[in-house]
């Protein structure tokens, strides 16, 4: 077992993701399954090479450096659960 | 006449052309054929839109008599409901964003609407892209068109293969003539062979992401399926492009790839990958695959053997950069600007209980993994490794490419899979990708050609690969090799 409950309890709060008490023991068990099998990575000798992030090798383009976007807090606001005036709105964090 | 819905792309377009039909009538044939009993029994459709169908088909009527036509122009498609749509709810085929209606157009569906191609709906997937079955999905499973074919499994349903099952389903049923897809380890390709159609996935780079709800960066792809290689090109010239909005995006021109079909494949190299023939692989998807080489040597093809030695590690560097990725994408889904939210006594509580409400197992599992392998003290052992044997799963490539101008490679290691099957045990699952996932994380073209029926009378494709930005010499290879297949074969169920 590559992780046990505690490693799920606390990946689970990294994610912010629930995951019931009665659960976990069965997540870990799911996750270490899948960490032991992507550990073949292990015979690969990569030594000197460099990882790849951008298969296109390019160095990504810039734009001016100006507004060109925004104007339109409706549209923004249009799918949010809560609102008020023009601002998201979350349980109170600021006792 | 065949009916409207059998047409393809190319036939509809001459049939409008000489007005033996009009648009209206064509979105009218297939509005009736997506709103049949058995059309919604297989739950391709996660939002139907008859009426903004009809009204495109109107204006496209109008455009065609007064000689404005674009080069879709009243071609009925589906959209995969991962390409945000303006005014049309987007789910993500996620409980999470159910409601979601976008206030803006993905740059890929825009550039469709503007070739004035008409939008029937929105179609099922899995979850964000998470799956090969489309199970993963509160609002499926979607049911393959081919169901009932295969003797062992008469009574059950199977699997249209995923993530764009929806998106094969209603193309391999005639409820579309072309629905887009996505790509990030073979979700376009492998639902394609599952049912019989053809599915492409661009070089990376080639259609802008803007407006595709992302599931892994650096992987994913605008992807199209439809039922010929020449209605492919068509799609693909259309939604192809450099988009401002997308960094990622390149900027060459796109070529008609129209031209590049039926050119004679004469002289072209096609390389057969020593590594992809893997131990207990079924031996009919070997003989199809060794058939379908055959076939391109008849064609005048030379076929030479390739290796590319690190294929038997895609599959664990993509099931490591894929969740890290995701993990990191869905990050956004905390209830707060959109989706769904769950109440909590505090902030965080409210995001943890909004997360574990609104997304699948799947989901759920991918974002955990994810999480741990870009965590503090894991990072290197798990992503930074992933992506230094990415470069080497690519050089593999750039070396193969020395040798041949395209690959040829089977897309599954088998035929459609009945719904429940295969659903316990995650990383089984996974291994159905065995031979998708390598194109993208080497960031190249595929397609997937229909060549064949297994004994069980389902479909099998075959895979050409192709070097970054030649996709013509994929459509000239893959046109040679549908010549020669034949595929003529349909579903049980079609519309």
């Amino acid at each position: 077992m590559s992780i046990d409950q505690k490693v799920v309890a606390r990946i689970a709060t990294l994610a912010r993701l629930k995951i019931p008490a009665e659960e976990q023991a069965h997540v870990a068990g799911e996750l270490s399954k899948i960490l032991d099998w992507v550990a073949q990575l292990n015979e690969v000798d990569v030594a000197g090479v460099e990882p790849l992030a951008n298969v296109n090798d390019a160095s990504l383009r810039t734009r001016a450096d100006v507004v060109n976007d925004g104007g339109m807090p409706q549209d923004i606001l249009a799918n949010a659960p809560a609102s008020t005036a023009d601002f998201f709105t979350v349980p109170k964090v600021v006792e | 006449m065949t009916k409207l819905t059998d047409l393809t792309i190319t036939e509809a377009l001459q049939g409008l052309k000489a007005k033996k039909f009009s648009a209206v009538e064509l979105a009218d044939a297939h509005i009736a054929a997506v709103e049949t009993k058995e059309a919604r029994g297989t739950k391709a459709f996660v939002t139907e839109t008859p009426d903004v169908a009809r009204r495109q088909a109107q204006t496209s009527d109008a455009r065609r008599a007064a000689g404005n036509e674009g080069v879709l122009d009243g071609i009925p498609i589906a959209i995969k409901d991962l390409f945000c749509t303006k005014g049309i709810r987007t789910t993500a085929s996620s409980a999470i964003l159910k409601n979601f209606v976008p206030t803006y157009e993905s740059t890929v569906t825009q550039k469709l609407a503007d070739a004035g191609a008409v939008t029937l709906g929105k179609v099922c997937h899995d979850e964000f892209g998470f799956g090969g079955a489309n199970i993963n999905t509160p609002f499926g499973p979607v049911v393959n068109p081919w169901s009932g074919k295969d003797p062992a499994n008469a009574a059950r349903k199977l699997v249209p293969g995923g993530s764009s099952g929806g998106s094969a389903a209603a193309v391999a049923a005639r409820l579309a003539m072309a629905a887009t897809g996505t790509d990030t380890g073979g979700s376009s390709r492998q639902p394609a062979s599952f049912s019989g159609v053809v599915g492409m996935k661009p070089t990376y780079g080639r259609c802008s992401r803007w407006g595709i709800i992302a599931f892994a960066s650096s992987l994913d792809q605008a992807g199209v399926l439809t039922r010929s290689v020449a209605d492919t090109a068509l799609m693909l010239r259309v939604m192809a492009g450099f988009d401002e909005k997308d960094s990622t995006s390149v900027d060459r021109p796109v070529p008609d790839y129209a031209k590049a079909l039926g050119k004679s494949v004469k002289g072209l190299k096609i390389g057969v990958p020593r590594e992809y023939r893997i131990e207990g692989m079924n031996p009919e998807v070997d003989a199809l695959w060794q058939k379908s080489a055959a076939m391109l040597r008849d064609a005048g093809a030379e076929a030479v053997e390739i290796s590319l030695p690190h294929t038997k590690y895609a599959l664990p560097v993509y099931y490591i950069i894929a969740p890290a990725e995701a993990s990191s994408n869905l990050a956004r889904y905390d209830g707060v600007r959109y989706g769904a939210r769950v109440k909590g006594e505090t902030l965080d509580e409210m995001y943890e209980n909004t997360r574990a409400a609104g997304f699948t197992k799947e989901a759920r599992r991918r974002i955990l993994i994810g999480t741990y392998v870009l965590s503090a003290g894991y990072y290197d052992a798990y992503y930074r490794k992933a992506q230094r044997v990415r470069r080497l799963i690519r050089n593999d490539f750039l070396e193969a490419f020395k040798k041949c101008d395209a690959i040829l490679t089977p897309v599954s290691p088998g035929t459609a899979f009945a719904i429940g099957e295969k659903q316990d045990d995650p990383l089984q699952m996974y291994l159905e990708d065995v031979y998708t996932v390598t194109l993208n994380l080497a960031g190249l073209p595929g397609i997937c050609v229909p060549v064949g029926l297994a004994k069980n009378g389902l479909p099998m494709g075959m895979q050409l690969i192709g070097r970054a930005f030649d996709e013509e010499t994929l459509f000239t290879a893959a046109s040679a090799l549908e010549k020669a297949a034949g595929f003529t074969a349909k579903p049980p169920f079609t519309a």
